[in-house]
């Protein structure tokens, strides 16, 4: 039998699949059922200060290349959301608090309130707009990452895990950021941006225009940035982007990743995809003669 | 189908003065009670339950918002973008259907009245409506079956809410499964009655929704999905619900009172 077990900056799995933030994370009662699917943890929607009704649809569509949003942020606020933790928590869902603010200050706030709500680490959500740099996000100004890491860190005593944008020149590079900012460990990556214009309509397909693509098309942009990463930081982290099958999971694994997140192929597979992917990747381990996934974590760079 | 498509509107039809028939061609199956997410091009995407099958589908729409009274001013020819269909479907079960609607609630339910009949069913239908001029589809479902009709202000029919007429009609004759679309409250009358009388029923919910395949959580209903799990839930479904007939999640998430 191949251990699957695995730890993140001491945050305990049963097996390497997480819930990505976005997905199935808005309620309490949806936390919970992806939980007794299979997940090994789920991450929360990204939660800031106040409710947030988000952008108008159309805000998700399927393309061939895979799926694009623009939602926008929608969430009930920190507030309204500790409700829907203690839900997940009756599951009995290991959780982790994704959120999001305007400045250091509000990140700092909600994750405080975020953990005090007993969720086992925070992830930070930086793929927002950064009021100081006109029309960039935050996870694309390194030194905006390290203090905003640092204020999250000095407000809250669990784990915080800044998450990345695949959207910059070289991301490990804000991977090194982060690490400097006293991060416990990595997530990477969010959406690539992305448009879909529709011709019968002569205009984009998303009420936002621009939006996030994910799934398999994003993967190969996710491996490598999850193995460039891995060179140049001393933290764990997790690979998020286009995971639908154990074979995909241990591209992540191998490139240095102790655990992956996975979100769009819940869209083709349901919620049986965790339990499918945590087979696939014990077979898989096993066949290649692993005894644990955390054996396999990082292979590649041989 | 493909996941999404541009089609034209073919023609609109006006049923009552708020409500608007769309049809349009669409190559794909569906079955009754199944719902598409429907573009009204620069003003919003909103779940709408199909309200004719075949090659030329229809959709038919309450206008109660600025996106669904822009599109009231559509013509003939004006495109919409769809994608579909989701959701679940009605199931026929037994030889005799109580269809119980509140006012546009008949239009998830009127595919389901008319292929229950194609299929050799009783089908009896419950139409209400605040008042005469809103009554839904009363003569397709006439020519499935019988209709009782209910109004609030008693302009037609019985004067009184249709749970209380649906009630009439199962103290009277044996119906093997009911069928129920309207406003919550209302709908949760229908379910306590079908559960009194020991008689299954669907009841097709509604809820806000965003993405329409299942990921999106918008549209859930304690740990279940409008748009995956549903629409259509039966009595032991609603059940093991906190929130039927009690709350509904904004558009921000909270839970707020249905
Ligand atoms: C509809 C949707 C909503 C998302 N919302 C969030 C979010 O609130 N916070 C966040 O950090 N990432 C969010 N993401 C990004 C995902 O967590 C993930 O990074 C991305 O989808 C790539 O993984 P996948 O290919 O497995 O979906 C969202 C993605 C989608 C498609």
């Amino acid at each position: 039998m191949v251990d699957l077990r695995t730890e993140i900056a001491g945050v305990r799995l049963r097996n390497p699949t997480m819930l990505a933030s976005g997905f199935l994370d808005e309620t309490g009662g949806s936390m919970a059922r992806v939980y007794e699917a299979g997940a090994g943890a789920v991450v929360t929607k990204s939660i800031g200060p106040k409710p947030r009704e988000g952008y108008p649809n159309p805000t998700i569509v399927e393309l061939d290349a895979g799926l694009l949003n623009a939602v926008g942020l929608p969430n009930p606020g920190i507030v309204e959301y500790a409700q829907e933790v203690k839900r997940a928590q009756k599951g009995g869902a290991v959780i982790i608090g994704s959120v999001f603010g305007k400045d250091a200050d509000e990140y700092a706030s909600v994750a405080a309130k975020m953990a005090s709500y007993g969720v086992q680490a925070i992830e930070l959500n930086l793929s927002c707009p950064h009021v100081k740099g006109a029309g960039t996000e935050i996870a694309q100004d390194a030194g905006a990452v390290r203090d905003f890491t640092r204020a999250v860190k000095d407000a809250v005593s669990v784990p915080v895990f800044p998450k990345l944008s695949p959207n910059v020149q070289d991301i490990a590079s804000f991977a090194v950021a982060a690490e400097e900012g006293g991060a416990d460990g990595i997530v990477a990556i969010n959406t690539v941006k992305a448009m879909a214009i529709v011709p019968e309509l002569k205009m984009p397909f998303l009420a936002n225009k621009f939006g996030g693509l994910s799934g398999p098309a994003i993967r190969p942009i996710g491996v490598r940035a999850v193995y460039d990463i891995c060179e140049k930081v001393h933290i764990p982290v997790v690979g998020v982007g286009g995971v639908g099958s154990g074979r995909d999971a241990l591209e992540y694994i191998m490139a240095g990743a102790c655990a992956v997140q996975v979100g769009t192929a819940i869209i083709p597979k349901g919620l049986a995809v965790f339990e499918e992917i945590t087979k696939e990747m014990a077979s898989l381990l096993e066949d290649a003669g692993f005894g644990s996934v955390s054996e396999a974590i990082g292979v590649a760079h041989a | 189908m493909p996941k999404f498509e541009v089609v034209p509107i073919l023609e609109l039809v006006r049923e009552t003065p708020t409500t608007m028939t769309y049809r349009f061609r669409g190559d794909f199956g569906g079955q009754p009670g199944q719902f598409l997410m429907v573009w009204i091009p620069r003003y919003d995407e909103l779940p709408m339950a199909l309200s004719y099958l075949g090659a030329v589908k229809g959709i038919t729409v309450h206008d109660y918002g600025d996106a669904t009274h822009a599109f009231a001013a559509f013509s003939a020819g004006d495109r919409i973008g769809i994608r579909g269909p989701y959701g679940n479907a009605f199931r026929l079960e037994g030889e005799k259907v109580l269809a119980v609607g509140g006012g546009s609630g008949m239009a998830s339910m009127i595919a389901a009245i008319e292929a229950f009949a194609q299929q050799g069913a009783q089908v009896v239908t419950a139409a209400g409506a605040k008042t005469a001029a809103e009554l839904l589809f009363v003569e397709r479902a006439n020519a499935s079956g019988e209709v009782h009709i209910a109004t609030d202000d008693g302009s037609r029919g019985f004067a009184g809410f249709v749970p209380a007429l649906a009630e009439k009609l199962v103290d009277r004759e044996k119906f093997d499964q009911i069928l129920t679309c309207g406003p919550e409250r209302m709908m949760k009358a229908v379910v306590d009655l079908a559960k009194a009388h020991t008689i299954p029923i669907q009841a097709s919910l509604e809820r806000y929704m965003k993405c329409g395949i299942g990921i999106c959580d918008a549209c859930s209903l304690d740990d279940r999905l409008v748009c995956m799990d549903g629409p259509i839930f039966t009595a032991e479904q609603l059940d093991g619900f906190e929130e039927f007939g009690k709350f509904r999640r904004d558009k921000s998430g909270r839970r707020i009172p249905a």
